[in-house]
Parts: C-alpha cells; sequence; structure tokens
C-alpha cells in the first residue's frame, strides 16, 4: 500500500471518529442539561450551561426540529453548528470544558494519559517476558508434555478476560496474602497486579504466535546450513530462528498495542488505576460528562490509529520483501 | 476433529442445556435476596454458595447463561447475515459498493478497536439488553463481509461458475447456488470465534455497567458485584463461579472455532 494511500485511509478514519463522538452525542437520551444540573435547575441554570457548553447552537447542518403542532421540519443551519464547532476548538487543540466541573477535557486527559501508557508498556513488557520463552520452549520441543502444558496455559490466558483474572488476583496478593494493594497508584508496587492482568491475554497471545514461528522456521534450509555447520542448538535457536520468527510477533505486540488500551479501560475499573479508561467511565460515563467521554473515546482511538502506524512502518522496516509491494 | 474441539462441543450442548431448561434446573428464584444467608460457602443446599445479597449463585449462573447465549446468538447471527449479504454484493459485483464496504468501511473499522466503539455507542445511548446487542452487531458484521468478500472473490473466478454463467444462470442464483456455499465454511469458523467473543463482550460491557442492568444475572455482572473487597473477603466464590462459567464458554467456542479451522484447512492440520 502506497504512503499516500495510507494518509487518505488515515484521514477518513480520523474523520470517522471525529464525526462519530461528535453525533454520538445527539443520540443521547433526553437533555444532557437536565442530566448534569438536575430537574430542579432554574431555567436561567439551564440556559447558562447550554451556552458555555455551546449546546444552544445549532447540532449540524441541519436539523428536524418539532415545531408548536410536534410536527417535524427540515432546517438548514449552514456551516455554523456545534460539530463544526468541535472541529474548529479540535484543531485549536481544545476539547471543551468538562460539564461536570467546567476544566478543559484536555487537561483532564493530559493529566491521566501517562498512567494509561505507563500500564499498557509495563502489561507489554510483562507478556513479552512470559511470551518468548514459554513459547521458544514449547516449539522447539514440539509435541512433548512441555508443549502442551504451555499450549494449555496460553489457551487458559486468552479465555479468561481480565475482569475475572483481576479480581481473583486481587483476592490472592491483596485479600489472602496481603503482598500488594488492591487498587491506586501511589507505591511502584502498585503497577504489577494491573498489568499482569492487562497483559495476561497478550501474553497467551504471544506465547502461541512465538510457538508457531518457531516451529516455522525451524523447517527452513538456514537452519539446516547452521546446524550443518556445527552450531549448537541452542545458538541455532537463539542467533537465528529467533531473530527471524519474531518478525510476525513485532507485528502482533504493536497492534496488540492498541487493543491493550482499550483493554486498559476494563483493567483501569477493576483496580481504580487513574488512567484515561478510569476517566472515561467514571468521570465521563459513570456522572454523564459527555465533554469527558468524547475527549477519551477520541484520545484512545488515536493513540490505538498511531500505535498501528507505526507498527506498520517498524514491520516495512525489519521486513524488507514488503517494502516493495 | 481432535479432542479439544469434542470438548468444546460437549460444553457448548451443556450450555445450551442448561439455558434451555434453566427455570427447571435453577433451584432457587434469581432475584430472591435473603441478607440472613449471605456469603453462605458452596454446600448441599446451595452448590455455589450464595453472594451479598443472600442470592443462590448457582441458580443465576445457570439463569446467566440464557443472557450470554442469547446475546452471542443474536449478535453473531445478526452480523453474519449482514456482513455475508454486503460482502458478497460487494465481492461479487464490485463497483461502488465495493468501494464503500472494502475501501472504507473495512480500513476505518479495522483501525478503531471494537470495544471501544461498543462503549463509545452505549456510553451514549443508554445501558441496556437491546442497545448493547446493537453496538457489538455495529461493530461485528465488518468481520464476516471481509471474510466473505474475499471468498467471493476466489470463488467468482472458478470454472464452474464461469460455466453457470455461460448457461444463463442469474447473478442471484450464481451467488446463492454456486459461490456462497463455496465460502461458508470459513463463515462457520468465523462464527465459532465470533460467539466466544460476543459473550466475552457482554460480560465485560454487563461488568463495565454498560450492558445488561444489575439485578439480571448476567454473569459479567455477577462479577462486577462480587469483586468489592468484604465480598472477596468472605465470598470468594460469588467471583469464582461466573468466573468459571464465562472462561469455560468462551474456551468452548475457541476450542471449536480453532478446531474446526484446522480440520478445513489441512495445511493447518500437521501443526
Amino acid at each position: 500500500m502506497s504512503i499516500l494511500r495510507r494518509l487518505l485511509i488515515l484521514l477518513l478514519v480520523v474523520w470517522t471518529v471525529v464525526s462519530l463522538v461528535t453525533l454520538l452525542i445527539e443520540l443521547v437520551p433526553g437533555d444532557p442539561a437536565v442530566a448534569v444540573l438536575g430537574e430542579q435547575a432554574t431555567p436561567e441554570q439551564f440556559a447558562q450551561f447550554r451556552e458555555k457548553h455551546g449546546l444552544d447552537r445549532p447540532p449540524f447542518f441541519f436539523s428536524f426540529p418539532r415545531d408548536d403542532k410536534d410536527q417535524r421540519h427540515f432546517v438548514w443551519h449552514g456551516a455554523d453548528n456545534r460539530y463544526t464547532d468541535y472541529w474548529r476548538s479540535l484543531l485549536s487543540g481544545d476539547m471543551g470544558l468538562s460539564f461536570r466541573n467546567d476544566r478543559p477535557v484536555s487537561e483532564l486527559i493530559l493529566e491521566r494519559y501517562p498512567a494509561t501508557i505507563e500500564l499498557a508498556i509495563f502489561a507489554m513488557l510483562i507478556a513479552i517476558v512470559i511470551a518468548i520463552p514459554l513459547g521458544v520452549i514449547a516449539g522447539t520441543n514440539r509435541g512433548t508434555i512441555i508443549d502442551n502444558i504451555a499450549s494449555v496455559v496460553a489457551l487458559l490466558g486468552i479465555s479468561l478476560p481480565s475482569f475475572v483474572i483481576g479480581p481473583m488476583l486481587v483476592y490472592i496478593f491483596a485479600v489472602k496474602l496481603g503482598w500488594l494493594a488492591p487498587s491506586g497508584r501511589f507505591e511502584w508496587s502498585d503497577i504489577v497486579l494491573p498489568a499482569f492482568t492487562l497483559g495476561a491475554a497478550l501474553s497467551a497471545i504471544l506465547t502461541r504466535m512465538v510457538r508457531s514461528s518457531v516451529i516455522e522456521e525451524l523447517g527452513e534450509d538456514y537452519v539446516r546450513t547452521a546446524r550443518a555447520k556445527g552450531l549448537s542448538e541452542r545458538k541455532v535457536v537463539y542467533k537465528h530462528v529467533l531473530k527471524n520468527g519474531l518478525i510476525p510477533v513485532v507485528t502482533i505486540l504493536g497492534l496488540q498495542l492498541g487493543v491493550l488500551l482499550a483493554g486498559a479501560i476494563i483493567t483501569e475499573k477493576i483496580f481504580g488505576w487513574p488512567g484515561l479508561g478510569l476517566l472515561l467511565v467514571e468521570d465521563g460515563i459513570g456522572k454523564r460528562d459527555y465533554r469527558v467521554v468524547q475527549g477519551c473515546v477520541l484520545v484512545i482511538s488515536m493513540t490505538y490509529i498511531i500505535a498501528n502506524l507505526l507498527t506498520d512502518m517498524v514491520y516495512r522496516w525489519l521486513d524488507p520483501r514488503i517494502r516493495v509491494g | 476433529m481432535n479432542r479439544l474441539t469434542i470438548i468444546g462441543l460437549v460444553i457448548v450442548v451443556v450450555l445450551v442445556l442448561v439455558a434451555l431448561f434453566a427455570p427447571w434446573i435453577a433451584p432457587y428464584d434469581v432475584g430472591a435476596t435473603d441478607l440472613s444467608m449471605r456469603y453462605l460457602a458452596p454446600s448441599a443446599a446451595h452448590w455455589f454458595g450464595t453472594d451479598s445479597t443472600g442470592r443462590d449463585i448457582f441458580s443465576r449462573v445457570v439463569f446467566g447463561a440464557r443472557i450470554s447465549l442469547q446475546v452471542g446468538i443474536i449478535v453473531v447471527a445478526v452480523s453474519a447475515v449482514i456482513g455475508t449479504l454486503l460482502g458478497a454484493i460487494a465481492g461479487y459485483y464490485g463497483g461502488w459498493v465495493d468501494r464503500i464496504v472494502s475501501g472504507y468501511v473495512f480500513n476505518v473499522f479495522l483501525a478503531f478497536p471494537g470495544l471501544l466503539l461498543a462503549i463509545a455507542m452505549v456510553a451514549f445511548l443508554g445501558a441496556g439488553l437491546n442497545k448493547l446487542i446493537f453496538a457489538l452487531c455495529i461493530i461485528g458484521w465488518v468481520g464476516y463481509a471481509r471474510l466473505i468478500r474475499g471468498q467471493v472473490l476466489k470463488v467468482r473466478e472458478y470454472d464452474f461458475v464461469q460455466a453457470a454463467r455461460a448457461l444463463g444462470a442469474s447473478d442471484a442464483r450464481i451467488l446463492l447456488i454456486h459461490i456462497l456455499p463455496n465460502a461458508i465454511q470459513p463463515l462457520i469458523v468465523q462464527a465459532s470465534l465470533g460467539m466466544a467473543g460476543a459473550v466475552l463482550s457482554e460480560a465485560s460491557l454487563s461488568f463495565l455497567g454498560l450492558g445488561v442492568p444489575p439485578p439480571a444475572p448476567s454473569w459479567g455482572v455477577m462479577i462486577e458485584e462480587a469483586r468489592d473487597l468484604s465480598t472477596l473477603q468472605a465470598a470468594p466464590h460469588a467471583l469464582i463461579f461466573p468466573g468459571i462459567a464465562i472462561a469455560l464458554t468462551v474456551l468452548a467456542f475457541n476450542f471449536i472455532g480453532d478446531g474446526l479451522r484446522e480440520y478445513l484447512d489441512p495445511r493447518q492440520r500437521a501443526r
């Protein structure tokens, strides 16, 4: 795929995401002002709230408002509407004000962003540390008991969702053993449980990938050559097989970074980890602060998309055969 | 068929029977709370024990199978039908439909974390079983469409399709009688993996409070209710049993999917 085509798709994706988060807010049942201020607020308070958050402006280029007789009519509003408002403010780095505390959403997100990235990176590191040795051992001992055990462990990791693994870890390490805190982000050790919870599924997927990659590479001619010239099996595996076998693994890793970010929403809720996911679920969805929801969804998606793009570039760089195609 | 596939099939059959006969299997009312009976350990009277409000966990897990399977079946069926239809049309006719479906929808949807989209939709639409199913269908159909489009593009060029066309068969007949039956095998694999995905997504969203609202015995809701520290301390079984139920269900559909894929693709069989 050419760079130009990629860029075009990227633009389309960004446009879709922004449109989705701006238009979905129109689907909110009931009035956001009522949801936030409560039924008993005065008309002046409602008016002030709507004006401050731009909710008094037309929703889109056109709309179908009801008239006095409850009939819907088509009305054209022109380019001056909430949809273009959001675009305009986004382009100047502004994501609006929180409905709840009037703080800029971009500020709230920047506060939480590092915690999520930290969690995702640690989860990935844990997954790599578990998966590469396990996958290599399983692959080089194919068909043996070790291989079968590794496969079953991997399957368990894939099938046990994070919201089952997480609370179980809390039960074992916080409630029973008392080694780690059940939630929060205060001590350095607080990241262990969330990162393991988030990384468990990835380590399972990676183990399977590394295993089948190793098996595939072991059948290649260069392995026979390496063995024929008398290299130790250890060197064959770690110097030759692993190097080639890791190319598809890198791709998966990059693609999974995005999945980790989405999965972090659940993990952060389990452990009260103050990242974007917790901001989205508790402050955004829980308190019906739709500006925060918009901002979080937008930033998580963008991070996901950029992670995928970077992966693709690394992949091309690693494997020159793809560069041409 | 390998052993794991058979284990998966057995689990799914049991699950379906449990869901169908839930009112006869469940010994207690799923909603009946009794604070004097809270946090009971598993026993002969309460096989899986009781939760923080004294509800029988076994009965709730049994009825939870209904919610999970209901969501799974509807989501997979709707997604597969829509996906097959659009994928087949895009693959067979090409043109502007194909340009929209494969050029725009595939690229955009696949550049987006599915769970996040579902969360966003439910966040704006409000929680509830129907909205959850709707959101999962919206993110679900794309996978089927892509699969079927690829299959149709391949099968379309086969000689028997050319022969049918030469004999004057209509497009609908060629698509339905000649092409789709040849494209259906991978669809079954995808549907099986899709069941696992849908069950997992339902539980995830319900866990986040965005799916089936609380008194309902969704496995995700049960886990959410069981994970506060006092309940974990007093009744870890309230977490473990619904957790096992989810894991077994997801595992079973993954086993079936993986097994079928290997079975249908002889190149993978050796591995």
